[in-house]
């Protein structure tokens, strides 16, 4: 069981935890190949078990002989299915062994850890969502389940920007968001290839293409450290109240269940008060950004 | 509960039939130094030992332990791991045993970590009272480790013939009917009392301000320029984690045989010292400073673990300043943000 600190509401995930260091093994049901770098994987959990997750939170997974890393849920719990999706980035020893696997064989799965976005005090305001690259994934989660709940949410913004085209995630969805009518979805990338005819830019040009309002929206960033600054810079020019901006924060969580001290931000464990953070948190720790 | 008087004659004997039930770990001399080691002739152990180069929390907290096991050819199976047996330490300084009862907050606050637990409800403390300074390096005394009166099953007073025997637990209590123990006169006691009033002016206070003063001090101390005076001089070497008794940071990593089948997962004690602590797999390092790291550390002694723990993060036993290569000691770093501090920055 994982309480959460935000507003006490239990989450009942205690049928893939048995002990604590201790994965349970997921079949990798399909695997999508995204970009050079990523690929999205369908894990399917033993059956009659649920992860029971909140969009924000990670996993840790794990290759058994290799080692274990953290990764966000992309899925979102309204299409959770006795399975989860994660979308891996190759960029170390655990997620370049993973990506080499084939549907059928497993990884070891523990979690899920963290806090994730309090999405039920969202509700009735405007949600705006700035992910800058691989940061898509952990927000898709949250967007996916907003969609899912389109009624309960004002205006839904979506800035995305990738670093060229290639690289661009979700390839199929965010044509589906794009053509959506209740979904202002706005997407850039810092250099554009022959084909692309869309905006170029650094993320931070969207933010002049529309007006807010600022007494109402909630603001939700992930991308690059070196991104923060710039978009924090922009939705507090927009007058977003600190408190009403949510980040999540990158750490290499390695017990994912605050001892190990990987992750720590001064006296802050971001795999337990984190990876989600509302902005009003942070922004007296020195270390956080 | 009871204050019973063991003699020294009579301590070997005790230990002997201890054996054969308990894994005995206690201190023993190395060369020019002292370690515990697990104790098979209990004519080794000495009890009258300055410090030792780890803290006993490597029976609680193994440098390496195992988490799991696993078998590639069925990688559905991962097996639990069998703990150690139930085991006595003794010797404890007090220094240590408050080092313990903070690991003892961390590893079962929020998630119960279950080696630590395990290992722990099966492990017997028999501390001892410290009558006189290990060396100049020991600063027990401002932080308020010099003696202690709980965290232990029993405590030991050394009185010369015999040592006083004070079970405070159920476990020290059982553990006592393996020894040859006699209830404590009136003699004795006054003896304890003379004993223990003769310890206080041996030990001198090292730090120029009340430990109370501390977290404070730090939380103002975060923009200190001494900071990167010893990132400039910090080897990261992680000599002064590795020997601490309340560091509990750790790494975890899959370990395979050479028939590249049969493996386990292992957790090995890390350092925030090192390079790599805070590195991410994309490269990135959120503490890439060795000033920020040192920083890092004695935030964590005297002020992040007491906001999360309640409880501080260093016991004064000196050891991560026996050990600097070069000079960094918590006794010169608090006292001299302290004066920093009073003299508005200009040191």
């Amino acid at each position: 069981m994982i309480i959460t600190q935000e507003n006490n509401v239990t989450v009942d995930n205690v049928t893939i935890e048995e002990e604590l260091y201790l994965p349970t093994m997921a079949r990798i049901a399909s695997i999508i190949p995204m970009t050079a770098l990523e690929k999205l994987f369908y894990l399917d959990l033993p059956s009659g078990t649920s992860l029971g997750h909140r969009p924000g939170q990670f996993v840790q997974v794990s290759l058994l002989g290799v080692g274990e890393a953290p990764i966000s849920i992309s899925s979102s719990p309204s299409r959770s299915n006795g399975g989860l999706e994660l979308c891996v980035r190759r960029v170390g020893d655990v997620t370049s062994a993973i990506h080499n696997l084939e549907v059928g064989k497993y990884v070891g799965i523990r979690g899920p850890f963290g806090r994730g976005f309090p999405y039920e005090k969202f509700r009735g305001k405007d949600v705006l969502f700035a992910p800058g690259g691989l940061g898509l994934a952990p927000l898709r989660s949250l967007i996916n389940q907003v969609i899912d709940e389109r009624a309960s949410f004002g205006r839904v913004i979506i800035f995305y920007g990738a670093r060229n085209p290639s690289e661009l995630l979700f390839k199929e969805e965010l044509d589906q968001w794009a053509q959506r009518d209740d979904l202002e979805f706005h997407v850039t990338v810092d250099r554009a290839d022959e084909a692309w005819k869309g905006n170029v830019g650094v993320i931070t040009t969207l933010f002049r293409k529309i007006s807010i309002n600022p007494r109402n929206t909630i603001a939700i960033t992930c991308g690059p450290p070196v991104m923060y600054r710039f978009v924090l810079m922009e939705l507090l020019g927009k007058g977003i109240s600190n408190g009403n901006i949510y980040l999540s924060l990158e750490r290499h969580m390695k017990c994912g269940v605050g001892k190990c001290g990987h992750c720590q931000i001064n006296h802050v464990y971001a795999c337990q008060s984190g990876p989600v953070f509302p902005y009003s948190e942070i922004m007296a720790l020195e270390e956080a950004l | 509960m009871s204050l019973t008087i063991l003699r020294k004659q009579n301590l070997n004997e005790f230990i002997s039939a201890l054996l054969p039930h308990y894994r005995v770990g206690g201190p023993v001399k190395l060369n020019s130094s002292y370690a515990f080691r697990d104790i098979r002739d209990p004519s080794k152990l000495r009890l009258d030992y300055p410090t030792t180069i780890l803290p006993p929390k490597k029976y609680l907290l193994p440098v390496k332990e195992s988490l799991f096991r696993f078998n590639l050819s069925h990688p559905q199976v991962v097996q639990e791991v069998e703990m150690d047996s139930p085991t006595v330490l003794f010797g404890v300084h007090t220094c240590d045993l408050n080092g313990i009862q903070l690991l003892d907050r961390v590893f079962t606050r929020g998630h119960i970590d279950p080696n630590y637990v395990k290992r722990r409800e099966q492990t017997i403390i028999v501390s001892i009272e410290c009558l006189r300074p290990c060396d100049e390096h020991s600063f027990c005394k401002s932080m308020g480790t010099l003696t202690a009166d709980e965290g232990f099953d029993i405590h030991m007073i050394d009185l010369g013939e015999a040592y006083a025997m004070d079970a405070n637990t159920e476990k020290g209590e059982n553990l006592l009917k393996y020894a040859k123990i006699n209830p404590a006169s009136t003699e004795d006691i006054d003896r304890l009392n003379s004993v223990i009033n003769a310890k206080w002016g041996l030990f001198s206070y090292h730090l120029e301000f009340d430990v109370s003063e501390l977290a404070p001090l730090l939380s103002v101390s975060m923009k200190s320029p001494l900071w990167e005076e010893l990132g400039d001089r910090c080897l990261a070497c992680a000599a002064c984690t590795n020997v601490c008794p309340t560091c509990f940071c750790f790494n975890v990593k899959d370990e395979i045989e050479l028939e590249l089948i049969r493996g386990e997962r292992v957790r090995n004690w890390d350092s925030c010292q090192l390079d790599e602590f805070a590195t991410v797999a994309g490269g990135h390092n959120f503490r890439e400073s060795r000033a920020l790291r040192q920083r890092h550390r004695f935030m964590r002694k005297g002020r992040y673990i007491l906001s999360t723990y309640n409880h501080l993060g260093c016991t004064g036993c000196g050891r991560c300043a026996r050990d600097c290569l070069v000079d960094i000691t918590p006794v010169k770093v608090f006292n001299e943000l302290y004066r920093q501090r009073e003299t508005g920055g200009r040191s």
